[in-house]
């Protein structure tokens, strides 16, 4: 491999250019000519039959083209248990759900259209807590499965069952156990850029989706299946995704509206944009899933774990997405965050008529770390044993295999612990709240912290955890790399730069990357599981030593050396070990021991029998899938960390405010350090706002708080006072070293300020957000007296 | 009613046809083609769509257009010479890792504008406080944060 000129160095993204100008085209700026506007009426009852819903003046209206219900369209399932449709026919299930849509040719004509329709609804009871859903005779929101059988309960047939060992043996035999109940609650992804999409048929009926999915390829088959419902069955797909303005897993799914814009685009003959404003991005995203988690931990005498068991119910809302198969995720912490031999999670999700939920960075980790974390912390009381010791006895190991069957290769997970404990002065502190010195007047400090175990290596959750990667040098020496990665704000394209230029020997100048659009790039599984730096930088690195291989050999005739003589550098093939100036990598120019990538290219287009230079790699890592039993190694390579926070609370407002945050993290190696640490700050601060603020409220299942007044993400004067701290612990199965990275910050952030508050005030907050509010309210019930 | 207004443009004289109820916002994104103007929100709450009017950054999604007549109005578009050479705010956002998505970074970087061009040296606090109204979902603000202060410091 050529030397690591561009790897590991603080390179500012490549598209940050075009940002800062205001040149980048979001969908919410695209125009495509001729095109209509869509817009989606929803539904005004969380429970209801559609007894009759009139268009008749909606279509009238001047400059209204379409106007489709449910009973004007094929059946389109969608949903990961195919429960879900476009528009929704002869009942609703929750608030968000589509009912009616229009394409005109204003929003403004569209949005008058919707106000003319009227809709005639006859309630259902309804239910909005899984507990009431689970209930004797509680009314059923979907009353046939999708193969049209009837159903009983409100249940899914989804059983989340992972046995590891035997619990109640274990727990019989435990010194100490702990057990605790927490809930977490429905966020919203908050994506600065709003939804949108652009459906766009030529005349061929082949369909262009302007689009702003992290999931191209996958998204090309669900829209194949809606086509083909439409009788559109020779149509093909392209999907050009625009700059996106945020994901976060919000894009990981195909949704309701971008079927709404295929069939409106297909009943009118134009494209059509549907754009979403931020009050439809609360009411019609689907959110985090929440969870009701009831957890037991046990240690022998001297601290070390001897199960965990875990009991799950999960509000699954009125349509299943993602948010369904988050205990997938859920386990992975569950199973082997710490070592414990004997783990048991089930977990059911229940329809409710709420709203729905997806993937969201970190899929169902944070959730369960919440409930795993602040459980450990019971339990180290329990045993008198200090909470970062307790930790640190119990720490993952390098080459080991945990009860789910995970092997960890790589594991930084000790260190990570030690540096926020020093960072923190935890001793310091220990001493100072021994002493009384930690509590002043109204205001408490205490610390906590929790960690964290994450795929770092991608996750094969499908049949296959592939990335296809082309690399093209063009006639000038330019590199051109073809990839199916997504840029959604992460800095991707920025890092495949980096690897891609080192990997061949190229100034990264004149490597640049093409992406966003399935007919020009290769096929990718999907932009998740913080799998793009180690998946398609793996692909990178196996395709830049093809491209080197090539231009060897075509170099050798040029220099009459051997290909092995020869390396490159700079976008420079050269003699390795020709004579040269002291100091100089490269032979001098005019030596005959090197020669320009430029010159080479030209000259290999332009000859007689010429050739050009391209190479392909399929890269699938070795990834297995889980097993009827949820076992197997989910990903080669396994990232951890650490987050430790002091907190100070108010006695007297509940106010937390953040004075210190650590964030460790085991990286393997890192590719870019101010990328890197941007995902750090921006994943710690998203998992403060979950700890402490953020919270879509709903009464009756009616979202009450859709605006960014009223759902309180955390402000640049909110601050978290963030520290990175890098780990890297050379993961030989990742690109450079390097894991996944971009989901983990998040994950420790509650349980570590639970944790924190709880060594603040001695009250246990065990449901998210830890509100002012809600800490006075634990205070109070803990303290009835004071 | 629609009215003829005259206000300058980063930089330009020019007129546009306005109705009463017309937002800033719109009329910049429709009728001059200035995307780099972001809704996000439209409901002020978000500074994504923030312009620079006399000086003062403002939320142009609850601006009424007909009151910028007479005004000057610089938004993300007015900010780079012709020749492509960036503001130094814009350079500091670029180097300090301060832009991830993007899409909240115009308002950002008026914010901070119209910050530095009143106060050349402000505070951490005095930062945080002009931009505490441009949400950010990606970056955590830390580096936002380094960028302004690091222009700041490139300024003077
Ligand atoms: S779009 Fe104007 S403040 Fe959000
Ligand atoms: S960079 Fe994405 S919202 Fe700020």
């Amino acid at each position: 491999m050529s030397p690591v000129n561009y790897v590991g160095k603080s390179l500012p993204r490549g598209d940050a250019r075009e940002k800062v100008t205001g040149r980048a085209v979001y969908i919410n700026d695209l125009k495509r000519p001729g095109m209509l506007y869509g817009k989606i009426l929803y539904s005004q009852q969380a429970h209801a039959r559609i007894k009759n819903i009139d268009t008749t003046k909606a279509a009238r209206l001047p400059g209204v083209r379409a106007v489709l219900t449910g009973e004007d369209i094929p059946d389109i399932p969608l949903g990961f248990m195919r429960d879900n449709r476009p528009l929704k026919k002869g009942k609703v299930r929750s608030y968000r759900d589509e009912i009616v849509a229009v394409a005109a040719i204003s929003p403004e004509i569209a949005a008058e259209a919707l106000e003319l329709v009227e809709v005639e609804y006859e309630p259902l009871p309804a239910v909005f807590t899984p507990q009431d859903a689970l209930a004797d005779g509680a009314p059923l929101i979907h009353e046939l499965d999708a193969r049209n059988k009837p159903v009983k309960s409100n249940k899914l047939k989804l059983p989340w069952r992972l046995i590891c060992g035997d619990v109640d043996q274990a727990r019989g035999k435990s010194a100490y156990v702990a057990q605790g109940r927490y809930r977490t609650t429905w966020v919203n992804h908050c994506c600065l850029g709003t939804s949108g999409v652009i459906a766009e048929f030529d005349l061929n009926r082949n369909l262009t989706m302007y689009s702003i999915t992290q999931i191209p390829y996958l998204a090309q088959n669900d829209y194949l299946a809606a086509l083909k419902a439409m009788g559109l069955k020779d149509s093909q797909v392209r999907i050009r995704c625009q700059t996106i303005g945020g994901g976060f897993g919000s894009k990981l799914d195909t949704h309701c509206y971008e079927f709404i814009a295929i069939l409106l685009a297909n009943a009118t003959g134009r494209p059509v944009k549907i754009q979403f404003s931020r009050e439809e991005e609360f009411l019609a995203q689907a959110t985090r899933q929440p969870a009701i988690m009831e957890i037991t931990q046990g240690c022998d005498a001297e601290g070390r774990l001897t199960f965990r068991d875990v009991h799950m119910v999960l509000d699954n809302g009125a349509y299943t997405s993602w948010g369904a198969t988050t205990p997938s995720v859920m386990m992975v912490p569950i199973s082997s965050l710490y070592r414990v031999p004997n783990v048991r999670f089930v977990a059911e999700s229940v329809y409710t008529n709420n709203l729905y939920s997806q993937a969201m960075r970190g899929y169902g980790n944070p959730q369960a770390t919440f409930a795993v974390e602040s459980n450990i912390d019971q339990l180290a009381e329990e045993a008198g044993i200090d909470p970062v010791e307790f930790r640190l006895l119990n720490a993952n190991q390098s080459n080991e295999i945990t009860p789910q069957k995970f092997k960890i290769t790589t594991c930084g997970l000790s260190e990570c612990l030690e540096k926020v404990r020093d960072s923190l002065g935890w001793q310091q502190h220990r001493k100072a709240k021994a002493a009384g010195e930690t509590s002043t007047g109204y205001k408490a400090r205490g610390q906590g912290v929790a960690s964290l175990i994450h795929v770092g290596g991608g996750a094969r959750v499908y049949r296959s955890d592939g990335h296809g990667m082309i690399m093209k040098l063009d006639d000038f020496g330019k590199l051109k790399v073809f990839t199916g990665a997504v840029e959604i704000g992460q800095g991707v394209d920025t890092v495949l730069r980096q690897m891609a230029a080192d990997s061949v020997g190229m100034r990264i100048e004149d490597v640049d990357i093409v992406s966003h659009d399935t007919d020009i790039c290769p096929w990718d599984v999907g932009t998740h599981a913080s799998r793009q730096t180690f998946i398609a930088g793996n692909a990178a690195c196996h395709c830049g030593r093809e491209i080197r291989r090539k231009v060897f050999e075509l170099a050798a005739g040029q220099l009459n050396r051997d290909p092995e003589e020869l390396d490159m550098f700079d976008s420079v093939v050269y003699v390795r070990d020709a004579p040269r100036e002291p100091g100089q990598r490269l032979p001098p120019a005019d030596s005959g021991d090197r020669i320009p990538l430029a010159k080479l290219l030209r000259k290999a287009h332009f000859s007689t029998g010429g050739t050009m230079v391209m190479a392909e790699v399929f890269y699938d890592p070795p990834n297995q899938m889980l097993d009827r039993e949820f076992k197997g190694n989910l990903s080669c390579s396994w990232a951890f960390g650490t987050t430790g926070v002091e907190v100070e609370v108010d006695l007297k407002t509940g106010h937390v405010e953040i004075l210190k945050y650590f964030a460790a993290h085991d990286v393997g190696a890192s590719m870019n350090p101010m990328l890197l640490e941007g995902q750090v700050y921006g994943a710690a601060v998203m998992g403060s706002g979950y700890a402490l603020s953020e919270e879509v409220r709903l009464r009756e299942g009616r979202m009450v708080n859709g605006n960014f007044l009223d759902y309180k993400m955390l402000t640049a004067l909110d601050k978290v006072p963030v520290t990175p701290i890098i780990v890297e612990t050379f993961d030989s199965a990742g690109p450079y070293g390097a894991k996944g990275v971009g989901e983990p910050g998040c994950v420790p952030s509650a349980p570590a300020i639970a944790n924190a508050i709880y060594d603040a005030i001695g009250v246990r907050l065990d449901s998210l957000p830890m509100t002012p509010e809600n800490v006075l309210a634990a205070l109070k019930e803990r303290f009835p007296d004071s | 009613m629609k009215r003829m207004i005259e206000f300058e443009l980063n930089g330009q004289q020019v007129t546009a046809e306005v109705d009463g109820g017309d937002l800033l916002l719109s009329v910049l994104r429709d009728q001059f083609d200035l995307y780099g103007v972001k809704e996000s929100c439209g409901a002020g709450e978000c500074g994504a769509c923030t312009v620079i009017i006399d000086g003062r950054a403002v939320t142009s999604c609850l601006y009424p257009a007909m009151e910028a007549e007479g005004r000057s109005v610089t938004t993300i578009e007015g900010l780079a010479q012709p020749d492509g050479t960036l503001h130094p705010i814009q350079e500091s956002f670029i180097e300090k890792g301060a832009v991830q998505c993007g899409f909240c970074t115009p308002g950002n970087v008026l914010s901070a504008k119209a910050l530095l061009d009143k106060n050349p040296d402000p505070s951490e606090q005095e930062i945080r406080t002009a931009i505490a109204g441009n949400l950010c979902r990606c970056t955590g603000y830390h580096q936002i944060v380094e960028a302004i202060s690091h222009a700041a410091g490139r300024k003077s």
